[in-house]
């Protein structure tokens, strides 16, 4: 099952998602990216239909960059939230996608910033945020050892402490998850915590 | 589980001495999991009319955008501010006209008619508005809340007694009701101002 979450720092958004590419009892892959870079500083975490997923964010992150292009300035986190909310509520009653989504990024006047937007288009901004059966164990983690304004070091220790969570009370946990991070300095991927390395393919 | 209990909400609107109190609890849950504890049910339209919306969290938020939306141009055609019967009038239509694919809110309106007198209405999620004169309530929590307000309920209230058997009602039926709660958010709105309080029940 698919694991996705995330949480606000001093300074900095992280979010950490499973890398499993999954069918059924089959794994297709486990490096699988479930967190797109919208644009130099918002981060795009999504958790769900693997068709869906890849379009919504494609398309997504397509019309971010086309109003940079048309208006000469990027969206704030909070308006690209919005636009993500309004057109999963759109297609909600002709052709709703199964996608759920926690974005991140960083605004030079409002700092970092989170939203979890479900795949039934509710938006909320929050400090912590978390999607799957990964959440009833990685929302409990944050619960207890988040406060506002954490460090770097105490932001990637407790996302360790959530994998580990997982890793051993998730019956089916993913073995392999990647981190990225969203600053001033731009959103880029942080770390991959990987259990299992998938085999290079044999050259004949 | 039934869409009205998706995501968990509880709302009271409660009239006084020219004065009215409209007040929500701050639970956003998805079925038995809570994701944030500051979730906000109650909007302000203008300065004399509150809407709240409770239900369905993505219906709430698509419906509030679009009666910003027409409140707006209402008030750049005729120069003036939407009366609470009107704007009752006008969410009745547009909940109506989704009659064979509602949105899954229930409403409740509080506002200062003319000569400041207040004014309190709900409906369901079709639009069949239901007025009433001393109190109105909506949400997960109804049951409870309708016992509640009429056991406590006196006409004539002065604002800071109003202030007190709405958060004792809200907090008491919220309590009996796992699906609302963490908190609770009053407005209690005179002819001269709008005092916003916040309310720590029991956070479960």
């Amino acid at each position: 099952m698919e694991c996705v979450f995330g949480l606000v720092g001093n300074g900095f958004a992280i979010v950490v998602a499973d890398t499993s590419a999954v069918h059924s009892i089959l794994v297709h892959k486990s490096n699988e990216d479930k967190i797109m870079v919208l644009d130099s500083h918002k981060l795009i975490a999504a958790s769900g239909e693997p068709g869906d997923r890849v379009h919504f964010t494609e398309y997504i992150q397509k019309n971010v960059a086309l109003y940079q292009f048309r208006n000469g300035i990027p969206l704030t986190t909070a308006a690209a939230a919005n636009f993500t909310r309004g057109e999963l509520a759109t297609a909600l009653r002709k052709n709703p996608y199964s996608v759920n989504i926690l974005m991140a990024g960083y605004d030079k006047e409002i700092g970092p910033s989170l939203y979890y937007i479900d795949y039934i288009a509710t938006l909320h901004k929050v400090d912590k945020g978390a999607f799957g059966y990964g959440s009833y164990f990685s929302l409990s983690m944050m619960d207890r050892h988040f406060h506002s304004g954490m460090s770097l070091e105490e932001a990637i220790d407790l996302v360790d402490k959530c994998i580990i969570e997982i890793r051993s009370r998730l019956v089916v946990a993913p073995p392999n998850f990647v981190i990225k991070i969203v600053d001033k300095d731009g959103a880029r991927e942080y770390a991959w915590r990987e259990s299992i390395k998938d085999a290079s393919v044999v050259s004949a | 589980m039934s869409i009205f209990e998706y995501n968990g909400s509880a709302l009271i609107a409660m009239v006084g001495k020219n004065c009215f109190a409209i007040a929500s609890d701050r639970r956003l849950g998805v079925q038995l999991q809570t994701i944030a504890t500051d979730f906000q049910r109650i909007y302000k339209i203008h300065d004399k009319v509150f809407l709240g919306l409770s239900g369905l969290g993505t219906d709430a938020q698509t419906l509030y955008q679009r009666l910003v939306f027409r409140h707006k141009l209402y008030q750049l055609r005729e120069e003036r501010d939407m009366k609470p019967e009107t704007f009752a009038s006008l969410v009745s239509a547009l909940l109506y006209e989704k009659r064979f694919g509602p949105y899954f809110c229930q409403p409740v309106i509080a506002g200062l008619g003319d000569e400041d007198k207040p004014f309190i209405c709900t409906m369901d999620s079709i639009g069949a508005k239901e007025l009433a004169k001393d109190f109105v309530v909506a949400g997960t929590a109804s049951e409870s809340l309708y016992g509640a307000c009429e056991a406590m309920f006196k006409p004539d209230m002065e604002p800071e007694e109003l202030f007190e058997i709405v958060s004792q009602a809200l907090l008491s039926s919220v309590d009996r009701d796992c699906l609302s709660g963490w908190g609770g958010h009053v407005y209690v709105v005179t002819p001269t101002e709008v005092r916003e309080r916040i309310l720590k029940g029991r956070m479960d």
